[in-house]
């Protein structure tokens, strides 16, 4: 071996220039995996009961779980929030602030997060294992398209439920909050809906449920990704619900993060 | 076309004049897996209402072999053609419409495990629109579970199956969309000597009823002397031996005659 070419295998097998060359072409899979749900799924005829069937198990089956985390979030922020506007002597302002702070963020993230960990980790080992046991090679070789039947319709069905399911974790926040209210005081149900109504703005509602989309996207991408290039055997099924839980969850806060940039510049926060 | 061409095509006419027409063409098949040389320019003509069987050691590469004839793998070199078009060279659409002439036996079965064994064999007809009317697919399914000898699974799950009737499931679903070639990956692989008859039996009723093409993967000798009108013999990557189940066995060489023994 010469000198040049034994400095070149140093270089290439440093363990950081391997991982950044995996993750840029793991980045690049992934986006042509986007891709081509868009090429797929723009194709007729259009998989409508199949995405019915998954918007069933993957939003309805989410509800109790999200339903209940977002409750208890909007008590407990109510009444944790309570002793600091207490001390400026702003109390009135707590229903506002808190649905505000709801409807902007906990409600949309906190929902996403769930369901990155519920939804993102049976698709990825669903499909996962049905990679390992050559399910999705027989449905490729009878010529029936399991991009589409499989991939498709579950990236369709996260995207339009994440938001359904988020603006559904918004309201019975912003109700587990009231309750938080009247924990300490007496609030009339009016009086706090009128003071949420008050403050909260399109400007708050539309942003936020325009997030979880994209959130819903992300979700069903990296579940089916990791899923659909799942590794042989039955670790590599766990391996891939494991990596779609974590890298979904990434991006659920990158994408926020991106959001409120652009946010910010149309609104001007 | 100089003469030697010329003569080749005549030889080749002729060929088929004998053999019939052929379905699938495997040309100089060359497949790799990093420095794991699998394929090294591996020829077979698979010719129609012929059955061809497929030998070889466990690892010999058999099953890279048929994933490659229905693009599950890429060659690295080398040309398969099915119904005389090049599988490389097919868009998806077109790779599609000639899978379903394709019928293929995993050997794993690979039945899908979350659907019944009805929706197992309806997948593919719902998929491809084929079958209108339910009074239709129901026909369909009862005469695809009735080939197999299994008409009362309907519903159940596959993993509320025997594994010999996982396999004749596969069959079925095979079947379901009547191909005209069909590669059966180890088929009696794992079974009794008594199922693994009936699974030949079974076979060799197929051919004859829908007259099928197959290619079968096997190393079980007592199948293939009931199915396969010829045998060829995948060693070191090539087509090492070719012939009939009688020409094999009374071949003289050594690498042969073991799995004869
Ligand atoms: N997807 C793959 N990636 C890497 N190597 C592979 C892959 N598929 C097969 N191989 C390798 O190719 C070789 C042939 O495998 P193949 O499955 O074709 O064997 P086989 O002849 O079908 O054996 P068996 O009779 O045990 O089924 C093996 O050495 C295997 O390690
Ligand atoms: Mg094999």
């Amino acid at each position: 071996m010469s000198k040049v070419e034994g400095k070149y295998n140093e270089f290439t097998t440093l363990p950081l220039w391997n991982e950044t060359k995996k993750f840029l072409t793991e980045t690049a899979d992934i986006t042509l995996f986007g891709v081509r749900f868009f090429k797929e799924g723009l194709k007729l005829p259009l998989e409508i009961s199949e995405t019915i069937n998954q918007c069933y198990k993957i939003g309805y089956k989410s509800l109790p779980l999200v339903g209940i985390t977002a409750f208890i979030m909007g008590l407990v922020f109510t009444i944790q929030s309570r002793p600091t506007l207490q001390e400026f002597g702003a109390e009135s302002w707590l229903p506002a602030m808190v649905s505000v702070s709801i409807v902007r963020e906990i409600g949309p993230v906190i929902t996403a997060l769930i369901c990155a960990g519920k939804i993102g980790s049976s698709i990825g080992a669903e499909l996962g294992s049905m990679k390992v046991t050559e399910q999705i090679d027989a449905m490729e070789v009878s010529g029936t398209n399991p991009f589409k039947y499989l991939v498709v319709t579950r990236i369709a069905a996260t995207t339009l439920m994440v938001p359904i399911l988020s603006i559904l974790a918004n309201a019975i926040g912003i109700y587990g909050s009231y309750l938080g209210v009247n924990i300490k005081g007496v609030v009339s149900f009016q009086l706090f809906y009128s003071q949420v109504f008050e403050k909260l703005m399109f400007s708050d509602v539309i942003p936020s449920i325009t997030k979880t989309f994209f959130f819903g996207f992300a979700i069903g991408l990296i579940g089916c990704y990791k899923g659909y290039h799942s590794d042989k055997g039955t670790e590599g099924v766990g391996r891939s619900a494991n990596s779609a839980v974590v890298i979904a969850s990434l991006l659920v806060f990158i994408l926020d993060l991106i959001a409120v940039q652009i946010t910010d510049l149309f609104y001007g926060l | 076309m100089d003469y030697k061409e010329q003569i080749q095509d005549t030889v080749q006419s002729n060929l088929h004049k004998s053999k019939g027409v052929p379905v699938i063409e495997i040309v100089n098949l060359k497949k790799s897996f990093g420095n794991n040389h699998v394929l090294n320019g591996f020829n077979l003509t698979l010719y129609e209402g012929e059955n061809v069987a497929v030998l070889g050691k466990s690892g010999s590469g058999k099953s890279v072999l048929i994933k490659c004839i229905v693009g599950l793998l890429k060659q690295d070199s080398g040309e398969i053609r099915a119904f005389g078009k090049d599988i490389l060279s097919l868009n998806q659409a077109e790779l599609d419409q000639i899978r379903t002439k394709i019928g293929f036996l995993f050997q794993s079965n690979a039945l899908y495990d979350s659907m019944t064994v009805r929706e197992n064999l309806e997948f593919p007809l719902r998929r491809l629109s084929i079958i209108k009317t339910k009074d239709e697919v129901d026909d369909m399914i009862q005469e695809a579970l009735e080939n197999v000898g299994l008409p009362d699974t309907a519903n159940l799950m596959p993993s509320e199956l025997s594994g010999g009737m996982r396999k004749r499931i596969g069959v079925a679903r095979t079947l379901i969309l009547k191909p005209r070639v069909i590669l059966y990956d180890e088929p009696t692989t794992g079974l009794d000597p008594i199922t693994a008859k009936e699974i030949s039996t079974l076979m060799n009723t197929v051919h004859k009823k829908y007259n099928t093409s197959s290619i079968i993967i096997s190393h079980d000798m007592s199948c293939l002397k009931i199915v396969a009108q010829r045998i060829v013999l995948l060693m070191q990557g090539i087509n090492y031996a070719e012939g009939t189940y009688d020409e094999l066995k009374n071949s003289d060489d050594e690498k042969v005659k073991e799995f004869f023994e």
